[in-house]
């Protein structure tokens, strides 16, 4: 089933040959999407050198320049395109580096899930019996409670075992917090096509010359099984992304050292009575957009994997 | 059929002991507490006395059950922030969230069910198109972007509303309600606004594709048929048809409801029970935490059974199912 790759060009050129960038070309949506998606994955990793300031450094800070709007009100200035917060800082740098941690965290915790998820599934879907009654009541369970809930239990237990945590410590609790109530789709979508994969006779035939089972499972079963997983995965990273800056908008998600785009929020909802809209607005903007766009990427590719609806 | 029930009680006795033993399990994570009561000073006598006193000499799966024991009686010890009581600041909090999430839920129905109606019946006008765009919206928009949303439309520039807190009081024994004054009622529009917006985009999105299925079915046309009125149509024979999958998504979302109110007692100051929660989960006040996991764990589980035994009410194809097949 792992048929020899060909040389990467040869990949390349079997994609752009394909049906699944055929429909990419033709779907308007899903190419404004992709272009949003890119926007904000671009400003997020070369946020280093793309941000006008550096909102972390913080002698570069003037309190003479704290709470100026965007650049076109006439009190603003030129130099702070959306306008500063109210230590001086630079909203739209603050954004960039705010969203790459807040793209790290919602990855992080999609392949953290990934693999929990596609991993006990496989398990449960091959193995069967006790292994899978018991993993499928405990997806039965984790359902029946919405995510948000268990992700701040998650977090809430972290937090109270490792009271001062340090900032990497806290990512990771984060990060665990997340991956831990996402695991669940996974699991079930991949046990399903499991049970299908079992019966079929690749699968006999490698049990017959006498493959291991773990082999059986990783080698021949996992890459069948697959598909519908990136689709899961796409919208995924969407849903983890918004949880992880509502865990930061309620003060339990990053250190307030590396500020994501929920800590920016939660920061900027205390001036909204001064009038200072811009500073909570502008990362609510960045994050629907975020959101929006790896949604409609997601729909776009659930429909072009889908041989059916063709 | 009581067999079926039996199930669901003993599934949801093991959810509520699992939910209990990491309650319980909360509380070995944060150290020592005689160290914390005593100080470092203390003797060995003084430690051997307390922790007498405290049970923590008894065998672990004793200490499980006495924990279990307090819970039933609603009993989670004393607050490590406040100092108070655990059970009593629950039962000062609890009207605020019970009232916030039964106001949200009201509007997401009674808001939810005619728009979903609504937009089936008249597919593909501008109205309808509107209502669904909107609908999409609701779905996608992360909760508390559509409170500060509103705080800042209702509140900041147009100065309609107050955004914070939960205004005036009218206490109703041991219950307090804003929903009796004036002023509590204008408090309590945007936060149930914001948090009804999810579950009636929801209901409505279910609503509509339910309609259009329904409305294609021979009944309906036999209806029409026989000259029915079309109201008579629409809301006595194919509305009662969808009502199935709304009730479960309804039930479930009540729970997603009183979840999210931490969300929405968050962003409007609301003193309800999940502003305690997660102030208690910023400060690691374990015996807070404890209590609310248990309390809304029972909701839940009380939530999920409800919804399970109202399909029988509903449904009377499935009674006919179970007892058929049944024992």
């Amino acid at each position: 089933m792992s048929a020899p790759l060909a040389s990467d060009a040869g990949v390349l050129a079997r994609f752009f040959d394909g049906d699944v960038w055929h429909s990419f070309k033709h779907s308007p949506m899903a190419i404004v999407a992709a272009v949003m998606a890119l926007i904000c994955v671009v400003c997020a990793v070369f946020a280093g050198w793309l941000a006008p300031h550096n909102p972390l450094d913080l002698a570069s800070l003037e309190l003479m320049d704290a709470r100026l709007p965007p650049a076109w009100d006439p009190e603003g200035k030129a130099k702070y395109l959306l306008g500063t917060d109210d230590q001086g800082r630079d909203i739209l740098s603050a954004l960039m580096y705010g969203a790459r941690i807040s793209l790290l965290v919602g990855l992080a915790s999609v392949a953290l899930s990934m693999v929990i998820g596609v991993g006990l599934g496989l398990l449960a879907g091959f193995v069967g019996g006790r292994i899978d009654g018991f993993i499928m009541r405990v997806c039965d369970v984790m359902l029946s409670f919405p995510s948000i809930l268990i992700a701040l239990l998650i977090d809430g237990v972290g937090r109270a075992m490792f009271p001062n945590a340090h900032d990497a410590l806290a990512f990771t609790v984060l990060i665990l917090a997340i991956s831990l109530t996402g695991w669940v789709q996974y699991a079930r979508t991949v046990r399903g096509s499991t049970l299908v994969e079992r019966q079929k006779e690749y699968v006999q035939a490698a049990r017959v010359i006498g493959v291991s089972p773990l082999r059986i499972m990783r080698r021949h079963v996992l890459p069948n099984v697959l598909g519908p997983v990136l689709v899961l995965a796409t919208i995924h990273i969407a849903t983890a992304i918004i949880t992880e800056a509502t865990l930061s908008f309620l003060g339990v998600g990053v250190p307030p050292t590396s500020p994501s785009l929920g800590t920016l929020i939660r920061i900027g909802q205390d001036f909204l009575f001064s009038g200072e809209w811009w500073i909570t607005i502008f990362p609510g903007v960045v994050l629907v957009m975020i959101a929006l766009s790896v949604n409609l990427l997601g729909d776009w590719l659930r429909d072009a994997l889908n041989p059916r609806l063709r | 059929m009581l067999a079926f029930i039996l199930r669901r009680l003993f599934q949801a006795l093991i959810v509520m002991l699992t939910v209990a033993f990491i309650a319980f399990m909360l509380f070995q994570f944060v150290g020592d507490p005689v160290t914390n009561l005593l100080g470092q000073d203390a003797t060995a006598e003084q430690r051997q006395q307390l922790r007498a006193d405290l049970g923590l000499d008894q065998p672990f799966a004793l200490q499980f059950a006495h924990f279990v024991g307090n819970a039933v009686q609603g009993e989670f010890g004393i607050s490590l922030r406040q100092g108070r009581k655990v059970s009593s600041l629950i039962a000062e909090r609890f009207p605020a969230t019970l009232e916030l999430a039964a106001v949200a839920a009201a509007i997401g129905l009674l808001l939810g069910i005619p728009l979903g109606v609504y937009a089936a019946l008249r597919r593909g006008r501008f109205m309808s198109q509107l209502v669904m765009t909107g609908s999409l919206l609701g779905v996608s928009l992360p909760n508390f972007l559509i409170g500060i949303l509103l705080i800042l439309v209702f509140a900041v520039v147009l100065k309609w509303l107050p955004s914070f807190g939960r205004g005036e009081v009218v206490a109703l024994g041991p219950f307090t309600t804003g929903l009796l004054s004036v002023d509590g009622l204008r408090h309590l529009l945007l936060p149930a606004l914001t948090l009804s917006l999810f579950p009636m985009a929801l209901v409505l999105r279910l609503v509509r594709s339910e309609m259009l299925e329904v409305l294609r079915t021979d009944y309906i046309k036999f209806a029409r048929a026989r000259g029915l009125p079309d109201r008579s149509v629409y809301f006595g024979h194919a509305l009662k048809n969808t009502l199935v999958p709304v009730i479960t998504i309804a039930g479930l979302q009540l729970g997603g409801i009183i979840a999210f109110a931490i969300v929405t007692e968050t962003v409007f100051q609301w003193p309800g029970m999940g502003l305690l929660f997660i102030q208690a989960v910023q400060f690691a006040d374990i015996p807070v935490m404890a209590a609310y996991l248990c309390l809304i764990a029972l909701i839940f589980v009380t939530i999920n059974l409800v919804v399970d035994l109202l399909y029988f009410a509903v449904d009377p194809r499935l009674r006919l199912e179970r007892s058929s097949a049944g024992h």
